[in-house]
């Protein structure tokens, strides 16, 4: 038999039927994730159909993107708390699931959260599935070896009526990482240095396989940093090969199989890593044994440098146009450029051990006066973790704020927000014009750049700060 | 859905590249539960200054950008987010095609299934539009080709089944549901 890639195996057992010149193959979804913002006009279509959603119990719907961080316990406070479209389009999720039968992780729900951070915690999550969701970071759940992939409002209409989706074979990508990180040195840094790399389009049209020793030492948490990140380089889905660090950390979660039928998934799921010899229709070969903590200086991801680099010179009105959003000088390095903001969360880095390492340099320090540190746990069950280490005494008594669940700033939809030409550093996924707020300026750094940026209040390489 | 087989309208240019779906419709938009009415927050912080007026040097703003059917962007366009908001407002304030050298997959995605249709085209070729602003083009279907004032025809590739939907004004969906016996077989075969 042919050698296949991790990606060909994931693909090939869910065709449901070929593809060929004049159809795309029919691909079937084993989880469909669905959140308040890219929902309601599919549910509505289906409403006007007449259809019903073909598999509830394989949906996992919660409410993310356009909930307050605020506590809200009911939908009276919302209505409070929450701007008016904002309130309706979250009541519309609780309707809509309700009348679809399906369970929704709602406003009371111990288990609400970003629905990338939720899906793994749950154990839904799981190596060989494949998972589909109308948003484009949906290529998190890839750090599992599932092939997981990013879809729009109709397509979100086609897997609820029909559990499947039209879809042309991507190609593949193959980046393999070797080399151990330095201290201070994360999976954010290696995400964004492979971003720099290949270019934000550099990855259209491809699922990117993420191989080599640096990515068999990272932890679940910092492998899905890696894969969620993959389309900021425009590849849908961005895969990692399950092992032992996969099977420790989805044994006993509450959507995990158990028993018997943990033994055959483990089965099943130790035939999935690329066999030797697959082909890739690309490859690109990354060293991170010298990487340096990264951080973006223009409006997207893929402008990005080692810190202590200076900002680079490129004579492209592109570039230009970035660099006049952003109020930065080419040829200069960004530490010690005066931040306002600084976000630690997201469906990037919003989970447990991003806010220990977070806490890990705000411990006995404080961060100034004129600078907003917000800290947003990615889930609820995440908040409860920090809490129970007390991670979040360690936040207030530096000065942070300590929210609830949400997407909060990283999307600004919901409340929270980077007002006009403040400069915010933030642990989410991209700094697009805007992105955090009309006129918002975003540096995008790992979770320890971020907190060395908040106690400092300036742009700094955390490994000064490190004990 | 309308079915197209042709449409001739002038361009609009925009030559930036890696236009991202935050761009094209801001997030704060995206609290509504409906698809219309979001021609009038297309391009918004590029559009409107911070007090809501028209900013007079943005093109979409200027009288010859009127009535223009064809967006011609930069390389890399729609990357981002997977909002289907962004080819709704796109659709919504009255552009049926977008020309670049490179479309995002997921936008690309989405606006083949809202009639929107992404045309991509050869660097020669989009230097030539991006120079040539208000340029009046045929976008052929049938064909698969952009036809320029000059008589030139460049063939430009879109997927067959994509084509076809489009040309008949079909939702792929329909496709999906007469392969109803085929998806539970699928099933019990998975179980």
């Amino acid at each position: 038999m042919t050698a296949r890639s991790l990606f060909e195996k994931v693909w090939d057992a869910h065709v449901v039927a070929p593809e060929s010149d004049d159809r795309p193959a029919i691909l079937y979804v084993d989880l469909h994730l669905v959140h308040e913002v890219t929902s309601p006009q599919a549910f509505d279509m289906l409403r006007d159909k007449g259809l019903k959603v073909r598999r509830p119990d394989l949906c996992l719907a919660t409410l993310d993107h356009s909930i307050p961080t605020v506590p809200v316990m009911s939908l009276k406070d919302l209505e409070i708390v929450s701007e008016p479209a904002a309130a309706r389009q979250l009541m519309k999720m609780e309707e809509n699931c309700a009348e679809f039968g399906i369970e929704l992780h709602g406003l009371a729900s111990d288990r609400r959260g970003i629905v990338h951070v939720i899906g793994p915690e749950q154990g839904a999550t799981q190596p060989g599935k494949t998972i589909v969701c109308g948003d484009s970071h949906t290529s998190t759940h890839g750090a599992f070896g599932a092939l997981a992939f990013g879809i729009g409002t109709t397509e979100v209409g086609h897997a609820l009526a029909t559990q499947c989706l039209l879809q042309r074979r991507p190609r593949t990508l193959a980046i393999n990482l070797e080399g151990t990180l330095g201290p201070g040195v994360t999976a954010k840094d290696i995400i964004l240095r492979i971003i720099g790399a290949i270019g934000v389009g550099g990855g259209t049209g491809h699922a990117i396989e993420y191989r080599g020793s640096a990515i068999a030492g990272l932890s679940m948490e910092e492998r899905m940093t890696v894969c969620n990140m993959s389309i900021e380089a425009g590849a849908r889905a961005g895969m990692i090969a399950p092992d032992d660090t996969t099977w420790e950390y989805l044994a006993g979660r509450p959507l995990a199989p158990r028993g018997q039928d943990w033994d055959r998934a483990l089965a099943h799921w130790r035939t999935l890593p690329s066999d030797a010899g697959a082909q890739y229709d690309k490859s690109v070969d990354i060293d991170v044994s010298q990487l340096a903590p990264m951080v973006t200086f223009g409006t997207n991801p893929g402008m990005v440098i080692p810190i202590d680099d200076a900002v680079p010179e490129q004579d492209d009105p592109a570039f230009r146009k970035a660099l006049a959003y952003m109020q930065i000088e080419a040829g200069k390095p960004l530490s010690g450029q005066p931040v306002n903001v600084v976000f630690i969360g997201s469906c990037t880095n919003g989970r447990l051990s991003d806010i220990r390492q977070a806490a890990s340099l705000l411990e006995g320090r404080r961060v100034p006066d004129n600078v907003r540190l917000l800290v947003v746990p990615g889930s609820e069950r995440v908040k409860r973790d920090a809490e129970a280490e007390r991670l979040h005494e360690i936040v207030l008594a530096a000065g942070g704020e300590w929210r609830e669940a949400g997407c909060s700033m990283c999307i600004a939809m919901n409340g929270d927000r980077v007002t006009r030409g403040q400069l915010a550093v933030s642990t989410s996924n991209r700094n697009f014009e805007g992105r955090q707020g009309s006129g918002a300026r975003t540096i995008l750094a790992s979770p320890l750049t971020a907190a060395a940026a908040a106690v400092t209040g300036v742009v700094t390489d955390p490994r000064t700060l490190l004990s | 859905m309308e079915a197209i087989a042709r449409i001739t309208s002038r361009t609009v240019v925009l030559p930036i590249e890696d236009i991202d779906t935050d761009q094209i419709i801001p997030a704060r938009f995206l609290t509504t539960t409906s698809k219309q009415g979001l021609g009038e927050r297309l391009f918004a912080d590029w559009r409107y200054d911070a007090d809501g007026r028209q900013r007079a040097d943005f093109v979409l703003n200027r009288p010859q950008s009127e009535g223009a059917a064809i967006l011609v962007g930069g390389n890399n366009f729609g990357c981002g987010s997977s909002r289907e908001h962004a080819p709704w407002a796109l659709v919504d304030y009255g552009f049926r095609a977008v020309i670049s050298t490179e479309i995002a997959d997921i936008f690309r995605s989405n606006s083949l299934k809202n009639g929107l249709i992404p045309v991509i085209v050869d660097a020669a070729t989009h230097q030539w539009l991006v120079e040539n602003p208000g340029a009046e083009l045929t976008i052929d279907l049938e064909s698969r080709s952009l036809m320029l004032p000059d008589g030139r025809s460049v063939a430009f590739p879109i997927d067959g089944f994509s084509r076809y939907c489009l040309m008949n004004g079909l939702d792929e969906l329909g496709f999906l549901l007469e392969n109803a016996s085929a998806i539970r077989e699928f099933e019990l075969r998975a179980s």
